[in-house]
């Protein structure tokens, strides 16, 4: 990192009420089915999200991993046949409840994605518009300042914030992504293989990243690197898929036990790189 | 030639391998030139084109003046040297004083400019007469030939070197003599119908473009229309000439025709505007449009919706401030094509009735109209080689006038789209 750690903690954030506080997991699935038409992606999932801690989702190609990381922020509606059964329990609100306007999900769990995207637009704009349609009124200058620091980038950027984010590199454009991510103040952090297109070095980066943030995120990352996983995660869920081609949740724990311990003979398999 | 590679022996799948390389290498050759050609053909065809507008443009006229121009000189000076005081004092001199009046009144002739004062000359006093015309190839080849020819149709003809594409002829209205007619009402025409066209066409095209890209769902209803869109696109345009005229001169008579703005005046009351043609140019065009765009938008990568849905963005929102961005010079760009096509349409507004013989500037959308097609075809089909002439001048007005648009088109998609890094 090219700061002091400080400048992560001190981040200002609404510390809400007590019933949020009080509550144990950050969100939850149960019973979570989700099918694209006829077809069941992702059956029966029950898995609990802990707070401010990282949890991996792994498993084979195909099983469901992203579609389930999606399900979290409703971002599979996008996908015009998707459709969920089953309840996301978010501050004990099901995400899925007819009045829930998925508009409003995505701006409390952001999402950073596995190609880096920025927007086609300056550094300084890639951050303040997420904020701007947000209906955000303090100052963007801080907040842009801020959201950079916090995805360890400002350094890099601090004197081209007008040069446009695709000028960046592979790696910088998605700590871009994550500091857009950050900037209209999200609970949690959906990753969906955030270093699968980014090297060695790129990709460590974004790892300590993770580990910087989850002081006051909440982040699910999903990833096909089994190095990654057991080098960031706090816990781990792992998936596998049934004859039907449909996912589900085979394993989940903490990730040290995960790795050195794990309680299903599949898990092991996968793990030891005995198949997937 | 190429040396083969020498192979392992140590590999017998090799022997499988029937690499060919001559004769995949000569297919190559074979289709580079079959592209190469193509694109010859196309230019060819481009430079006859151009050749013949051309060839029809410029070129020597025979003349029979009715006054000899070299006796209007004064102390000597011949009419081409003359200054703006000179040739003020050969039309005085010239012409009757109610007439000299009238032209005072219509321009105080000292504000006119010196090559004005020659073509009123021309026009009031020594009143050439077109004996015979020939093309620019002709002229440039064989001057002596055409010189016999002359005289041989009249003894007291002139040869003159003409070109038919001048500032008059750009500036003047239509004129029943091919000598002093113009184009100018006809490029008003066509300008004020493509405004219009666009204007309805642009908008209505991208926003339709949109709501079928970004928010219809797949159902057999948004297939059936695409469908039908697609299909459109393909319609001889002179259908849409018998809609429009069905649709806007008919029905719609009161509005086409200003009536309901109480603008109408007697002359246009009939619903034959510049308002009706165009609005059929842009019933012709909108199916192009919409096409266009939606490929437009349909490339607009992915991850910027997710990346702008994932940040708790609307769907407008998304539309808005990513997609239409992004989409635009795609969208200008067919936006471009269909609106030339416009331009140069002819069919759907002789069905709309465009006015063969217009005696007045079309000022609005409510004003009788022609325009620069309508106005070649007439040209051309009429019997004399002088109009022929004229036609091809305007011709390559229709073409500069359609560069031009384009050329601002293209400028300003460029502009836009290097905004956007």
């Amino acid at each position: 990192m090219n700061h002091p750690a400080s400048t992560v903690t001190t981040i200002a954030r609404p510390q809400t009420h007590t019933l949020e506080s009080a509550e144990q997991y950050a969100i939850e699935a149960r019973n979570l089915s989700i099918y694209y038409g006829d077809f069941r992606a992702v059956k029966d999932v029950n898995l609990q999200i802990q707070k401010q801690k990282i949890t991996a989702i792994i498993g084979p190609s195909g099983c469901g991993k992203s579609t389930m990381l999606r399900s979290f922020n409703r971002m599979n509606e996008l996908v015009p046949t998707a459709w969920a059964e089953g309840e996301v329990l978010y501050h004990g609100q099901n995400l899925y409840a007819p009045d829930v306007d998925p508009v409003e999900v995505r701006r409390r769990i952001g999402m950073v994605f596995q190609k880096p995207n920025p927007f086609p637009k300056s550094i300084y704009e890639n951050i303040a518009w997420g904020a701007r349609i947000n209906g955000f009124k303090g100052n963007m200058d801080d907040l842009v300042e801020e959201s950079l620091r916090d995805a360890a980038l400002w350094d890099e950027v601090h004197d081209k914030l007008d040069q446009s984010g695709l000028s960046l590199s592979g790696g910088q454009q998605q700590r871009l992504c994550i500091a857009r991510a950050i900037s209209i103040k999200p609970d949690i952090i959906l990753m969906d293989e955030p270093a699968s297109a980014l090297d060695p070095i790129a990709t460590l980066k974004i790892e300590e990243l993770m580990r910087e943030l989850v002081q006051n995120y909440t982040i699910i990352v999903v990833t096909h690197n089994m190095q990654q996983a057991a080098r960031v995660s706090d816990f781990t869920a792992f998936f596998t898929m049934d004859e039907d081609r449909a996912g589900y949740l085979k394993e989940f724990g903490h990730t040290e036990q995960i790795f050195t311990n794990p309680k299903d003979k599949v898990t092991e398999d996968y793990i030891t790189g005995r198949f997937g | 030639m190429t040396q083969p590679l020498t192979q392992s022996s140590s590999t017998p799948a090799n022997a499988e391998f029937q690499p060919n390389l001559q004769l995949r290498h000569r297919n190559s050759r074979i289709w580079r030139k079959v592209f190469q050609i193509s694109t010859i053909v196309g230019l060819i065809s481009l430079t006859l084109l151009l050749f013949n507008i051309t060839n029809t443009a410029f070129g020597y006229v025979a003349y029979q003046y009715r006054l000899d121009p070299a006796s209007l000189a004064l102390d000597g000076v011949s009419l081409e040297d003359m200054d703006q005081a000179q040739l003020i004092s050969v039309l005085s001199q010239n012409i009757s004083a109610n007439a000299l009046k009238g032209l005072e009144r219509d321009k105080p002739l000292l504000q006119r400019s010196e090559a004005e004062l020659r073509s009123l000359i021309s026009q009031r006093i020594t009143r050439p007469k077109v004996l015979g015309v020939w093309n620019l190839f002709d002229s440039l080849t064989r001057k002596a030939e055409i010189e016999a020819e002359a005289l041989a149709i009249d003894p007291e003809a002139r040869l003159e070197f003409k070109s038919w594409l001048t500032r008059d002829f750009i500036t003047s209205p239509q004129d029943a003599d091919p000598l002093w007619t113009g184009v100018w009402y006809a490029i008003n025409g066509s300008l004020w119908t493509i405004l219009i066209t666009i204007l309805v066409a642009f908008p209505l095209g991208v926003a339709a473009a949109i709501y079928l890209e970004e928010y219809a769902s797949d159902s057999w209803v948004q297939r059936i229309i695409q469908t039908n869109i697609n299909n459109l696109a393909g319609v001889p345009s002179i259908i849409y000439g018998i809609l429009g005229l069905a649709l806007f001169v008919r029905v719609l008579e009161p509005l086409t025709s200003g009536a309901i703005f109480g603008l109408s005046d007697a002359t246009t009351a009939n619903g034959r505007t510049i308002l009706s043609a165009g609005l059929t140019l842009a019933l012709l065009v909108l199916p192009v449009i919409i096409i266009n765009a939606q490929e437009a938008i349909r490339a607009v990568p992915g991850s910027l919706r997710h990346a702008s849905f994932g940040l708790g963005a609307t769907r407008w929102q998304t539309v808005w401030h990513h997609v239409l961005p992004n989409a635009l010079p795609g969208i200008l760009t067919g936006a471009i094509l269909a609106i030339s096509r416009a331009i140069g349409e002819t069919a759907p507004l002789v069905v709309v009735g465009a006015s063969t013989y217009l005696t007045f500037n079309p000022n609005g959308p409510f004003s009788k109209f022609t325009t620069l097609p309508i106005q070649i075809y007439q040209w051309t089909s009429r019997p004399q080689d002088e109009f022929r002439s004229a036609a091809g001048a305007a011709i390559l007005v229709l073409l500069i006038l359609l560069l031009s648009l384009n050329a601002v088109a293209i400028l300003l998609r460029n502009r836009y789209s290097r905004r956007l890094p």
